[in-house]
């Protein structure tokens, strides 16, 4: 047998073979992707709240993709301390004024960084939240100051629609 | 044959191997002799393989989505169709995968009854297959529940009740089968469950399968047993996996197309109506692959006998190794067999046919005439026909056929050049 | 080979003999083209929007379409309203929503994740109201009736005066198409009953293709996208048909070079 001939096998059996890589690629991909979130999951991915019933010093908790958000009237002195934190003693150093707009107001998602637990409000070392399951501390502007949490607790996209509406996503 | 030693060429493949003998199965599977002669008839294992397959597979990601509860399962489908990531797609290869899967799956049987496949000594393998095809009855049937459209609730009934037929006993079971007093809720959920149950038994018994498909070997068109192994045969990987590549590749087409282009043609459209107990569609029907049984339970007036006749003509391929009295395997040497045996497919497709039809008048005629020509075949035909039949010489072997004056042997030759 | 064309030869005397008793036993529909038929069929937008007013200003008043939401409107392969024009028709409807803090239900204005509202509350409130039928939902109507679109299309057009001798209930109507040709529905559809908003001339028969072209796409929605990868899906699959053919001959003939 010439080696050309061998060449040409080669490439034959090849191309046979990519080709049906690629199918084989494509049928599977449908396959993981329907787990996916669904076309009506996404399209809840906002949601608007009315806060005009949120006295300073109340936090409401809301749903949110399944998930709860803290939107916290903060008082005075909880303002003052939060931005009164040295970033350096931050184990995730965030400025206040990056994580609330509006002082007044701080919007974070209830999840506690360290394994997905709910904080409990106005509670540990900070007066801010302090998480039950494996003792995470946060301070008032919800970052993470003591305990086993890697980072502060996220702030969703939120926006102001007006002065009584938040939407969060 | 295959009973040639494996020995792992790495030290690692060795220890394992000693352990847990994967490699010498995989190496058995691989260089498996199979017969040369083997002609497309016989690539049907392999596309049903594909089919079982590809059904868990859809299955399993439907299942992920679909809510087995009377109230929400019809609208969990609906959200399958229209939210869920390519959920149409999943969905529409699941169903028309079940068609595709009997279709294979009667292709394949009926290869079987023409080469004598089902004879000594592959008689367990036929009854294994004949296991496999009633579960996937089973399966179908409870699939086809699930969506819980007007046919899924008037089909859940209809075919529940048929064990009412059952003397003293037949009440209660329905009951039982039921939890309830009526197809419900709970009925729904217990065949989710078993619908989810039957394909990995079905699974277990293809291996049973293939093990028992591997102790003999394969039949083959001409039906004589393999003389010398190494002029006879060929090793499973490559010659035969490609082939049966091929052939499924050109099934994949038609199946594409049914899922892409005709996707609810094999359906019925009352199944888009949400189950109502109130109202009965007009034409009950059940999916065409189990038409010629439906034929079969209404031509028999009576509740009882009818389902003991439908029962039975699925039972008594069970017992044809028995019935068919002939050495001879293969229809090519039985001139007479041949003819019945095609007289037998026109029968069968005649009762699919009338099955589909309102049971009245000459429908109801013919599927009479039809049903007692499927048992005479198999009670009175086969078992004389072996007896009484004048066949044709055997070849001496797959690949040396004898000269003889027959044309049928000379048909055989043909194909067997045209498959080398 | 000769097994073939016997198998071939049955199966075809089959079909046709089915297929006769079949169409003998069934009414002619109407026919239109419909652009959504054959391997690249698509929905006609222009057609998809207006069938959606037909659908609002006409039919909504009964019919409900539950599985739809308003979100759909917009998706790519349906009537491709724009994201605006999509919040705006939500917004045009009142959904009951709640309960708010108070544990009170509430309504207000749609949004797109909702779905299409319905004219009634339940099954029961629809019966009361339609003289004891209940108008289906039309989410897959299309596909729950055997003749499908044609079938629809034909029916929106098979209002006539029943022939003499047949015996009319009250508030039962005469329809060519319907099966059993009794029909609780009164002609929804008349010339100018609604006022096209892209200006096409509203005749009962363009209402009917425009509301059956849109009913099909509701039943369907993923129609297009099927279309289109069943195309490629075929094409690559007699691509690799023929690889695996000639890689097939080529294995074999090891073996024929042997013998």
């Amino acid at each position: 047998m010439s080696e050309k001939k061998t060449n040409r096998r080669d490439f034959l059996f090849t191309a046979t073979y990519a080709v049906g890589a690629v199918g084989v690629g494509a049928t599977v991909w449908p396959m993981i992707d329907q787990m996916n979130p669904d076309a009506s999951v996404k399209a809840l991915a906002s949601t608007e709240v009315d806060i005009s019933t949120v006295t300073p010093g109340k936090t409401i908790t809301v749903l949110w993709r399944g998930k709860p958000v803290f939107i916290r009237r903060r008082t005075q002195e909880e303002i003052i301390e939060a931005k009164s934190v040295k970033l350096e003693d931050l184990k995730d150093p965030q400025r206040d004024e990056d994580r609330a707009k509006d002082p007044e107001w701080l919007v974070m998602l209830g999840v506690c960084t360290h394994l997905g637990c709910v904080p409990l409000d106005q509670k540990g070392d900070y007066n801010g939240w302090f998480c039950p399951c494996h003792g995470s501390h946060y301070d008032t502007s919800g970052r993470i100051r003591k305990g086993p949490a890697p980072t502060n607790m996220e702030v969703p996209k939120y926006e102001f629609v007006n002065a009584n509406t938040i939407k969060i996503g | 044959m295959s009973d040639h030693e494996y020995t792992p060429k790495s030290k690692f493949g060795k220890w394992f191997n000693d352990r847990l003998p994967l490699l010498s199965l995989a190496s058995h599977l691989t260089d498996y002799p199979t017969p040369k002669n083997l002609n497309y008839w016989w690539t049907f294992g392999g596309i049903l393989t594909f089919c079982l397959i590809t059904q868990i597979v859809t299955g399993l990601t439907l299942a992920m989505h679909y809510i087995a509860h009377a109230d929400m399962a019809f609208e969990s489908v609906e959200h399958i169709m229209r939210d869920v990531n390519y959920g149409w797609l999943i969905r529409y290869i699941h169903a028309n995968g079940a068609s595709m899967f009997f279709l294979a799956v009667y292709i394949h049987i009926f290869r079987s009854l023409f080469y004598g496949s089902y004879k000594s000594p592959r008689e367990i393998i036929w009854i294994i297959g004949i296991i496999i095809y009633l579960l996937m009855m089973a399966a179908a049937f409870m699939g086809y529940v699930l969506p819980w459209g007007q046919m899924s609730f008037w089909g859940a009934t209809v075919i529940t009740n048929l064990f009412s037929a059952i003397p003293l006993v037949g009440e209660g079971i329905v009951t039982w089968l039921w939890g309830g007093y009526s197809v419900d809720n709970p009925t729904l959920t217990r065949f989710f469950t078993l619908h989810y149950l039957i394909p990995f038994l079905i699974l277990g018994l293809v291996v049973l399968h293939i093990w028992a498909l591997h102790v003999p070997g394969n039949n083959n068109p001409v039906g004589i047993d393999i003389k010398k192994p190494s002029k006879d045969t060929v090793p499973f990987h490559p010659y035969i996996v490609i082939k049966d590549g091929f052939a499924l590749l050109m099934f994949m087409i038609v199946f594409a197309f049914f899922v892409f282009y005709a996707p609810n043609i094999l359906g019925h459209a009352d199944n888009y109506i949400e189950a109502n107990p109130l109202v009965t569609p007009a034409h009950i029907v059940p999916e065409w692959y189990l038409l010629p049984f439906y034929a079969i339970l209404r031509s028999v007036p009576d509740k009882l006998l009818g389902v003991i006749a439908m029962l039975s003509a699925i039972l008594i391929l069970a017992a044809l190794p028995w019935l068919d009295t002939s050495k001879i395997r293969s229809a090519v040497f039985r001139p007479l067999y041949k003819q019945f045996y095609w007289i037998l497919v026109a029968d069968v497709l005649i009762l699919g046919y009338v099955g589909a039809m309102p049971a009245e008048g000459l429908y109801l005629l013919i599927a009479r005439v039809a049903t007692a020509y499927y048992f005479l075949h198999f009670l009175v035909i086969l078992p004389v026909l072996g007896l009484k039949e004048k066949t044709i010489p055997l070849p001496l072997s797959i690949t040396e056929p004898v000269m003889g004056g027959s044309s049928n042997i000379a048909m055989a030759k043909k194909k067997e050049s045209k498959i080398e | 080979m000769k097994i073939i064309l016997k198998l071939i030869s049955i199966t075809i005397l089959f079909c046709v003999t089915s297929a006769n008793v079949i169409s003998a036993e069934k009414v002619e529909y109407l026919k239109t083209d419909w652009t959504f038929k054959g391997l690249f069929g698509k929905f006609d937008r222009a057609s998809l929007q207006r069938g959606y007013q037909v659908y609002t200003e006409v039919c909504a008043a009964c019919h409900s379409m539950k599985y739809l939401s308003y979100r759909n409107l917009s998706e790519k392969g349906g009537p491709e309203f724009s994201v605006a024009q999509a919040k705006t028709i939500a917004a045009s409807f009142e959904v009951t929503d709640g309960p708010n803090a108070d544990g009170e239900m509430f309504v207000r204005p749609g949004k797109l994740s909702d779905k299409f509202v319905m004219p009634y509350e339940n099954v029961k409130a629809a019966e009361a109201a339609n003289g004891g039928a209940y108008p289906p939902d039309m989410s897959v109507l299309v596909k729950a009736r055997g003749g499908g679109v044609d079938y629809i299309y034909s029916l929106l057009q098979g209002y006539e005066e029943a022939p003499s001798g047949m015996i009319l209930d009250e508030g039962v109507h005469y329809n060519k198409y319907m099966y059993g040709n009794k029909i609780k529905m009164s002609a929804p559809l008349s010339d100018g009953i609604i006022e096209y908003s892209d200006g096409t001339n509203a005749s009962v028969e363009q209402m009917s293709k425009d509301v059956t072209t849109f009913l099909m796409w509701a039943a369907e929605p993923s129609l297009e996208a099927r279309h289109q990868m069943g195309f490629k899906a075929i094409i690559y699959l007699i691509i690799l048909t023929i690889l695996v053919y000639f890689s097939m001959k080529r294995i074999w003939s090891r073996i024929e070079s042997e013998v």
